[in-house]
């Protein structure tokens, strides 16, 4: 730590208290030379450890954007908080615009509590950038105009999973047993589930709800093989992911498991041998593409591990947000949501563009269905997925596996 | 065939509470003596998680499960004499205040050392996959855990009504002064009781690391539980934290066998019970001190 004489704060007191005596619009300039952008994550609860990637991932962005000049020449000051709960998340976000004077809003990985976030967004008119939550009902009867999604909602990820699953003949005539998250996002991903199956021939012979504070499966494992299902299916979140893998595992029960919902975080702490079965995924670090490896390499120097998907989303939204305004010399909310709503394409380090979808404001982008590497081929310990083929396929229209109008309606008020 | 579904939920209940029993036994213990809410309880639990990851990776499981509440146990020398001795006769408020704080430090703690993701760890090999009793399934790493739970049962039962040490403690559960009075210090007790305590916390997260996440906040998801158990049982009783226990741990199966969704309500609905007819708890005895 720098250590100051006695003599340096009297001169910093001395200098304060001018600039104090000078008045008011000077502090008023120092302040509008920085852009303040609020960002809330939960570090702590169920999905606290993949909200601590998030926050490596935003930091870097801040960090190399202020390191290059700052946008237009402002600094960013980065507010970065735990969300910890859907209530609290609402109080801070509140918080950040009222009173520390954020211009906008980003981060959450939770769907209950960027549910929340939305809401004050829409309240106080500022935009924000919803970068992890999954849950349909946000882009859809929930959305609002100044919020915007950027990761694949629940559909995407049971389409990606799906389709590898319909390659597999694990779909059609199966009996399925669900395993599903209590709340907003659990229930949306079973909503998406339950229309998969009913469109592919397969029936949901059981459907446990899982509360979000469980952490001891095995009642609802012994449940599991008393239904005698072909396949089991995984609908939760964050760390209830890793639980219920590292006991599925430990049973060893005979039939396959599969999940519509992992992040490489919750993978990557399972412990060897554990995970089997197919899974989505939106981002992971070995995709082949030089934006994508220079960002991997530049992290894992930064941070000594590779980032995780939350890592990276936080990254390119970030990276998205300042092109925004760089472009429109703003941060105005309306500047900022026209400049989005024209469909603008980014390069978010995958084979193709992506952009927020006009009338819903879903970055739409390609995923990833993925199987667990055998432990022989694994380079490192994080390197334990094997990427399927992107999805949508590279003919296809990346839009055709996101909900239409008519599935998830969103009607945004002006 | 419901009947036999049903039995099923109840053994593994079983288990389930012979774990959360390494926990509570501990944390009654150190109140029972002490006086002492030991809020920090959970947070040797994650230690004793974490350190018997790390040791695993140089040693192997079976040293680490034993390495591991030892060094806790150690740890906890430092906890009783540097930290509660100066509160057992101060007001309750402080320290529960200072093991709250000391919760969340330990937690910071880890999160500084081992970084926030949490770590991961795995069943050894010979512990894999579940065992047929008749149609009966059993993990096979559980029953591991239940011998080594019911082997510390009756140690610990041994080291408290058949020594000589345990006709100390129990006399000082009850009536420290007249303990005084036969010129017995018991600050050396209580320093044994908490390396004991929190040993036993540490086991259940050596053992536990493998089958749940290892993350720093492992402690204060465990530490509820814990409570509610020995809230349950009763203070200062030995059989009425295991009764209670293997209590909390069947209700809980047998709720999610017909109510998913309700499991984690359930064991409190049952402190709400248990407490509506008896304001001690199960097999709670009446203490002097604490009345």
């Amino acid at each position: 730590m720098t250590r100051y004489s006695r003599r340096t704060l009297l001169k910093a007191g001395a200098a304060f208290a001018g600039a104090s005596a000078i008045g008011s619009p000077a502090i008023l300039s120092a302040q509008a030379a920085r852009i303040k952008i609020g960002h809330l994550v939960p570090l702590t609860g169920f999905l606290g450890a993949i909200g601590s990637y998030a926050q490596l991932g935003v930091k870097m962005a801040a960090e190399e954007i202020n390191a290059s000049g700052g946008i237009m020449g402002k600094q960013i000051d980065l507010m970065s908080e735990d969300s910890v709960n859907p209530a609290t998340a609402s109080t801070k976000a509140q918080r950040m615009i009222e009173q520390d004077g954020a211009v906008l809003l980003f981060g959450e990985i939770s769907s209950a509590s960027s549910l929340t976030i939305m809401q004050v967004a829409e309240r106080n008119k500022k935009v924000f950038f919803s970068t992890g939550a999954r849950s349909d009902a946000l882009r859809g009867k929930d959305c609002n105009r100044y919020s915007f999604h950027c990761d694949i909602p629940n559909t995407v990820m049971v389409n990606a999973v799906g389709t590898a699953l319909k390659q597999k003949g694990m779909v059609k005539g199966k009996k399925f047993v669900t395993l599903t998250a209590d709340y907003i996002f659990g229930h949306d991903l079973l909503k998406a589930a339950k229309a998969f199956f009913s469109a592919n021939d397969a029936t949901l012979i059981g459907d446990e709800l899982i509360a979000t504070d469980v952490t001891d499966f095995s009642p609802y494992l012994l449940k599991v093989r008393q239904a005698k299902p072909d396949v089991v299916c995984c609908n939760l979140a964050g760390n209830q992911v890793t639980n219920l893998v590292k006991q599925y595992a430990e049973f060893g029960l005979p039939y396959p498991l599969v999940g519509f919902n992992l992040n490489t975080g919750d993978a990557w702490a399972m412990g060897e041998g554990n995970l089997s079965g197919t899974w989505p995924t939106v981002w992971y670090h070995t995709l082949d593409n030089p934006a994508s490896k220079a960002f991997v390499e530049a992290f894992t120097k930064k941070y000594g591990k590779p980032p995780e998907n939350h890592a990276w989303i936080e990254y390119i939204t970030l990276k998205m947000i300042a092109q925004a305004i760089t472009e429109t010399k703003s941060t105005e909310s309306d500047a900022l949501i026209g400049y989005f709503e024209k469909q603008t394409q980014f390069d978010i380090m995958k084979a193709r563009k992506a952009y927020f979808r006009s009338w819903d404001h879903q970055l739409v982008q390609e995923a990833y269905p993925f199987t667990v590497k055998p432990k022989g081929e694994m380079k490192d310990k994080w390197d334990m997925l094997v990427l399927g083929e992107a999805v949508p396929a590279a003919g296809a229209e990346l839009e055709s596996i996101y909900p239409t109008k008519t599935q998830n309606p969103c009607n945004m008020k002006a | 065939m419901q009947f036999g579904f049903l039995l099923e939920q109840v053994v593994n209940g079983l288990v389930l509470g012979g774990y959360y029993l390494l926990i509570a036994l501990g944390l009654s213990l150190i109140f029972s003596v002490g006086g002492i809410v030991n809020l920090a309880h959970g947070a040797f639990y994650a230690l004793g998680a974490y350190i018997s990851v790390g040791i695993t990776k140089f040693l192997g499981f079976g040293p680490a499960v034993v390495l591991s509440p030892v060094a806790v146990a150690l740890l906890g020398i430092l906890f009783e004499r540097f930290i509660l001795r100066r509160f057992y006769d101060a007001d309750p408020i402080l320290s529960l205040l200072v093991t709250f704080g000391l919760a969340m430090v330990t937690e910071q703690a880890i999160r500084i050392l081992w970084g926030a993701p949490p770590i991961s760890a795995a069943i050894p090999q010979a512990f894999r996959g579940s065992v047929f009793l008749g149609d009966f399934l059993f993990s096979r790493y559980r029953l591991l855990i239940l011998a080594v739970v019911a082997a510390v049962l009756v140690g610990v039962w041994l080291l408290l009504h058949k020594t000589s040490f345990g006709r100390v403690v129990r006399a000082g559960i009850q009536r420290p002064d007249m303990v005084a009075a036969l010129g017995i210090r018991l600050q050396p007790y209580m320093t044994a009781i908490v390396m004991l305590g929190v040993g036993m916390a540490a086991l259940g997260g050596a053992f536990f690391a493998p089958i749940t996440i290892v993350h720093p906040a492992m402690g204060a998801e465990i530490i509820t539980v814990a409570f509610v158990v020995v809230v349950i049982g009763g203070l200062g009783s030995f059989w009425g934290v295991v009764i209670a226990a293997l209590l909390v741990g069947v209700v809980r199966g047998i709720t999610i066998h017909f109510a998913p969704a309700a499991g984690e309500a359930s064991i409190y609905v049952l402190m709400f019970l248990v407490l509506l007819v008896r304001p001690r708890g199960l097999l709670g005895e009446r203490i002097e001190k604490f009345e």
